[in-house]
């Protein structure tokens, strides 16, 4: 379980990542809780490692009251301290444990691209986006539904840096709820569910969507504002989970329209209580 | 006798050294030495046609690469196999490294060593071994269908077949009891494989300087290991030391040796005379150690009205994996601990032990136990749900009484002694853990049930343990014991005894374990024998030593020994505090000197004046020092027993299973510390709740171990851990002189019997298999709703 050898890169600032990156096309490491056990067991071999840490325009958070913005280099416990938005903090909460969250980056989890991990759910249910950038080119923003690709594929393409993430802030009377089934305490889940939903004035369902992993290669939005009440048999149907050595197909699908019911409910308790 | 420490919950003295990072493991010695890395065949069943190491010959740092080939004769031969038996016909062991097929993965192939191991994986990565795969053989089923073989010479792929019986009062066998039975009842069980998983894993480092060889190993047994690695490497036993530094834990997976690398590191140290280490890593734990657990069983029971047994068949298949390195030792633990706290009428059991392409099959904490009580317990739950009985009632009536020790259960043991109960109490621990955890009140609804688990477990198996017990001139008490230690808090519960027997203060107190240096005979720490064996070795020495002590200090008191006593490390005459020396003064008259290094030796020293002119200045028939050796060796295993209960929750709608609450009642005869019994007790229930509800090891059709990292080997976290309710029983052993059972293996035992009982109870539907996980319980639910 040692890595086999690989050239390592330090750049300074955001310029010499890009340039370094453009030249040896190397391998981002951010927190390393993904990369690094790759490395160690041999799955990942790349010749070059481009170390990011050190870029401080990378470990800047921005929040806005139209959202937050967090930079490549922060960690999942500042934003989490931080606390700039309620639902990516409660989903922060279902990641893993504390002292891999110490370490571990928002952006990075999201260009790993996880299918079972649970910020990728949180920034396709929101529609937020992901800026890449490349060394001489204007940098590009990639929406969610673009930016998943596959299971651990994202839209970075060789040479660019995911260099921050955009999640849009739950309007007025909106709520967010994340339900999720683990076999463990910090697991990836078997199955989860991501939702939002906003009121109207009148109290009724105006928009509902549900974002949901652990059943299909990227996070599987659904919009089930025309029909909540149906909820749990619409991602049921929509969702094509596989079975593993931890659960069966058919237990995933079963299990993703309870926690999208479960979610639901919740998002709208939520909603209800920021409409009050 | 006044300093009473035995019985008291003292602190763990070696906790402050191993929480705060300052214990030395295996991987902490060494940092000069070379490193090992091994080959290890990516196939369950492959035929080696060639290796080719030439691509690794330039990486930087590479000292030497090994194949079977270069051993020399005895270095090659077969490991050894440790516990024969005669009912193991078939018994087969690996070479130390492949030589011609390999038949699991994971099986070393190819030693590499290099200057340091980032090196040494590099070797590895680039040497090419030619294959020819074979057809591996995994599961049982497929295995006893023994179309295919996983050793060429082993038909059928049975390693061993026993059967034993007990016959009934009656004189009748166990299936004409069952015949002629009021009520009968058929089922198959199954238990699927887990492992010890120590979080550290095996590791050897090995220095010669020419004429003697030092090996630390985290092993389980330091003094066989040396007597393995002398054996192998043809060097007499007093030229080789072993020792195991503070090691991470072993479960049952160090007892074996000498693992391959047991043997190859030691080997070229010697032959490149260069220190070299190697340390497991987590990858190669799950695919080169040992696992355990995997067992299919038929079962027939035959019962009257009141749910008593009258004759019980089981027939268990064993997955021994692909060696048999430990002998039939688990298999044989299932068959005879089966029985538990119960008279049966009659019994039958009959086992194959089997062959697979999987990792060899060796003890894990509980040994074959908790197979054995799975298979007992579901029996009882599914006699009182026929009889529509409370599950208590139908064990009660099983019961062996509290009159009725020893109780002979007419079987032979894994010790080869005659399997008789030494003492016990079960109907008191039945009326304790129903009220700990509030059987008779507990309101049953969907989703909500309990459970309940019984066991038997023998514990502190002989040949031996020896105790060696020091006075030095500073007052202090050096104890050393040649087992080893892996965390369970021998050198407090070790200290306890000392300090009780000397009358001295426990600080003064230092113990040692597995070192050879220290103390050349022991057996090593398995089936929870370390207080029972050692505790008592320790203690017998100690008596030893007060003895001396009291007739060296009658001299200098001009008292008789039989009026002094030892207290606070003071001798001192019974009733006259004043008429007092200190054990420090006894421990120098013990040595009589000629040079004083110092003021307390100078009244050792010939004209001190404090011997006789008379006598020699040693006794006849004394030996120097305040110091004495003795052993323990026990006639047949004590049989510790406990009942454990527990209250689970099942979600209607995601079919997860939560353990509300866990209640323990347990009997290890006289409690040496209750502290440390308690946390034993606790980490085995953590790793019994482990293989009931997340532990398994998935192999694939092609023998390929598909979870073989701690991502997807679902070890339990504090966070699935309940928390643990106890309460002790105790119901001396009368077979040691201290009265104790053994504690290390108990509370993993039941836990997948109560768990699943609990799940029964709440689903209203059998559980049969373990373990279970929600995806399981979903696919069961949808099956019988």
């Amino acid at each position: 379980m040692k890595p086999p050898p690989f050239e390592y890169h330090a750049p300074r600032d955001l310029g010499q990542a890009l340039s370094t990156l453009a030249e040896v096309r190397g391998k981002v490491l951010a927190g390393g809780q993904s990369l690094i056990p790759m490395l160690n067991m041999r799955l990942a071999a790349p010749e070059h490692l481009v170390d990011i840490n050190r870029v401080p325009e990378l470990a800047v958070m921005e929040a806005a009251p139209d959202g937050v913005r967090i930079g490549a280099a922060v960690r999942h416990a500042e934003v989490e301290r931080a606390g700039v938005h309620p639902l990516l903090v409660r989903a922060l909460k279902l990641v893993a444990h504390p002292v891999i969250r110490n370490r571990g980056t928002v952006v990075g989890s999201l260009a790993h691209a996880d299918p079972a991990a649970e910020l990728p759910a949180v920034l396709a249910v929101l529609g937020g986006s992901v800026r890449l950038a490349r060394a001489g080119a204007p940098e590009r923003d990639v929406g969610a539904a673009e930016f998943f690709v596959g299971p651990m594929e994202s839209a970075v393409q060789e040479g660019e840096l995911a260099v921050s993430a955009y999640f849009p802030a739950l309007g007025p009377r909106t709520g967010g709820a994340f339900e999720e089934v683990t076999r463990r305490h910090g697991d990836y889940a078997l199955a989860g569910v991501c939702a939002v939903v906003t009121l109207g004035e009148d109290g009724a369902i105006e928009a509902a969507r549900l974002a949901c992993i652990g059943v299909g290669p990227v996070p599987v939005v659904v919009d089930v504002t025309g029909s909540p009440d149906d909820a749990a048999r619409i991602v049921s149907e929509r969702t094509e989970p596989d079975g593993d050595v931890h659960a069966s197909a058919a237990y995933r699908r079963h299990l993703v329209g309870v926690l999208a019911e479960r979610a639901l409910r919740n998002a709208t308790r939520e909603a209800q209580a920021r409409g009050a | 006798m006044t300093t009473r420490l035995f019985g008291e919950p003292v602190q763990r003295r070696e906790d402050p050294r191993l929480l705060t990072g300052q214990g030395r493991y295996l991987d902490d010695l060494g940092r000069d030495a070379l490193a090992a890395a091994f080959v290890r065949s990516p196939h369950a069943h492959a035929r080696i046609r060639d290796i080719d190491v030439g691509p690794a010959l330039d990486v930087e740092g590479l000292v030497a690469v090994y194949t079977w080939e270069d051993l020399p004769e005895r270095v090659g031969r077969p490991l050894p196999l440790l516990i024969p038996h005669p009912a193991l016909t078939h018994g087969r062991t690996a070479y130390p490294l492949a030589r011609d097929v390999v038949r699991h993965v994971g099986e070393p192939v190819v030693m590499v060593v290099a200057a340091d191991r980032y090196a040494a994986e590099d070797a590895c990565a680039l040497i090419e071994v030619d294959y020819e795969p074979l057809k591996p053989v995994v599961g049982l089923e497929e295995s006893v269908q023994g179309a295919q073989l996983v050793h060429e010479d082993v038909p059928g792929n049975v390693g061993a077949h026993l059967v034993q019986e007990v016959a009934g009062a009656d004189g009748r066998g166990a299936r004409e009891a069952i015949e002629t039975a009021p009520h009968t009842l058929a089922f198959r069980l199954d238990i699927e494989r887990s492992a010890s998983m120590p979080l550290e894993g095996r590791g050897v480092y090995a220095r010669w300087d020419g004429r003697d060889l030092r090996v630390y190993s985290s092993t389980q047994t330091s003094t066989s290991v040396r007597m393995a690695v002398a054996a192998a490497l043809e060097l007499p036993l007093p030229q080789v030391e072993v020792i195991a530094p503070d090691v991470g834990g072993g479960f049952g997976v160090k007892i074996v040796h000498p693992w391959p690398e047991e043997v190859l590191v030691p080997w070229a140290a010697m032959t490149l005379g260069r220190e070299i280490k190697w340390t497991e890593d987590r990858r190669e734990h799950f695919v080169s150690s040992a696992h355990e657990r995997g067992q299919v069983q038929y079962v027939r029971a035959g019962f009257d009205d009141d749910g008593r047994v009258l004759g019980l068949d089981v027939t268990i298949l064993h997955d021994h994996g692909a060696y048999t390195p430990y002998g039939i030792i688990v298999p044989i633990v299932t068959s005879t601990q089966l029985l538990g706290p119960y008279r049966i009428g009659a019994y039958r059991v009959e086992f194959s032990a089997v062959y697979t392409n999987t990792v060899q099959v060796t003890p894990y904490r509980g040994a074959g136990r908790p197979q054995g009580v799975f298979c007992m317990e579901r029996t009882m739950d599914k006699i009182a749900g026929y009889l529509g009985k409370d599950r208590t009632e139908v064990r009660a009536a099983n019961f062996i009484g509290p009159d009725e020790f020893p109780y002979d259960q007419g079987m032979t043991f894994q010790d080869g002694r005659p399997l008789i109960y030494d003492s016990g109490n079960y109907p008191e621990m039945l009326r304790m853990v129903k009220e700990l955890i509030g059987w008779d009140s507990f309101e049953r609804r969907p989703g909500r049930g309990i459970g309940i688990g019984c066991y038997v477990e023998g514990t502190g198996v002989g040949p031996y343990e020896g105790g060696h017990v020091q006075v030095t001139s500073d007052g202090r008490v050096h104890v050393s014991t040649g087992l080893t230690s892996q965390g369970q808090g021998h050198e407090t519960a070790f200290a306890q005894i000392a300090a009780t027997e000397l009358g001295v203060p426990i600080e003064r107190v230092s113990v040692v374990t597995g070192d050879t240096r220290r103390f050349g005979y022991a057996v090593g720490t398995f089936a929870s024998r370390a207080a029972v064996v050692s505790g008592n070795a320790i203690a017998l020495a100690c008596r030893k030593v007060r003895a001396k002590a009291l007739r060296i200090a009658a001299g200098a008191l001009e008292a008789d020994p039989s009026d002094l006593e030892i207290t606070d490390g003071m001798v001192h005459v019974v009733g006259a505090p004043s008429a007092s020396i200190p054990l420090s003064t006894v421990a120098v008259l013990a040595n009589p000197l000629r040079y004083a290094f110092d003021d307390e030796a100078a009244k050792a020293t010939q004209f001190s004046g404090t011997s006789s002119p008379d006598r020699p200045p040693v006794a006849e028939g004394e030996e120097p020092g305040l110091e004495g050796r003795d052993y323990y060796s026990p006639i047949r295993s004590t049989f510790a027993s406990g009942m454990h209960a527990a209250i689970v929750e099942t979600d209607p709608d995601t079919a997860e299973i939560t353990v509300v609450r866990y209640a323990v009642v347990h009997d290890c005869g006289r409690l040496v510390n209750p502290m440390i019994v308690e946390g034993q007790i606790h980490g085995g229930v953590a790793q019994g709740i482990g293989g009931a509800l997340y532990e398994r090891m998935v192999y694939d059709v092609h023998g390929q171990l598909v979870n073989a990292s701690f991502m997807d080997f679902l070890m339990p976290y504090a966070t699935e851990v309940p928390r643990v309710e106890t309460a002790h029983l105790e119901t001396p052993s009368p077979l040691n002189p201290l009265g104790i059972k053994g504690a290390g293996e108990a509370g993993v035992i039941p836990v997948s019997a109560v768990i699943a009982s609990a799940i029964e109870d709440a689903e209203g539907f059998p559980i049969d298999r373990m373990p279970i996980s929600p995806s399981e319980l979903f696919d069961l639910r949808s099956r019988m709703r």
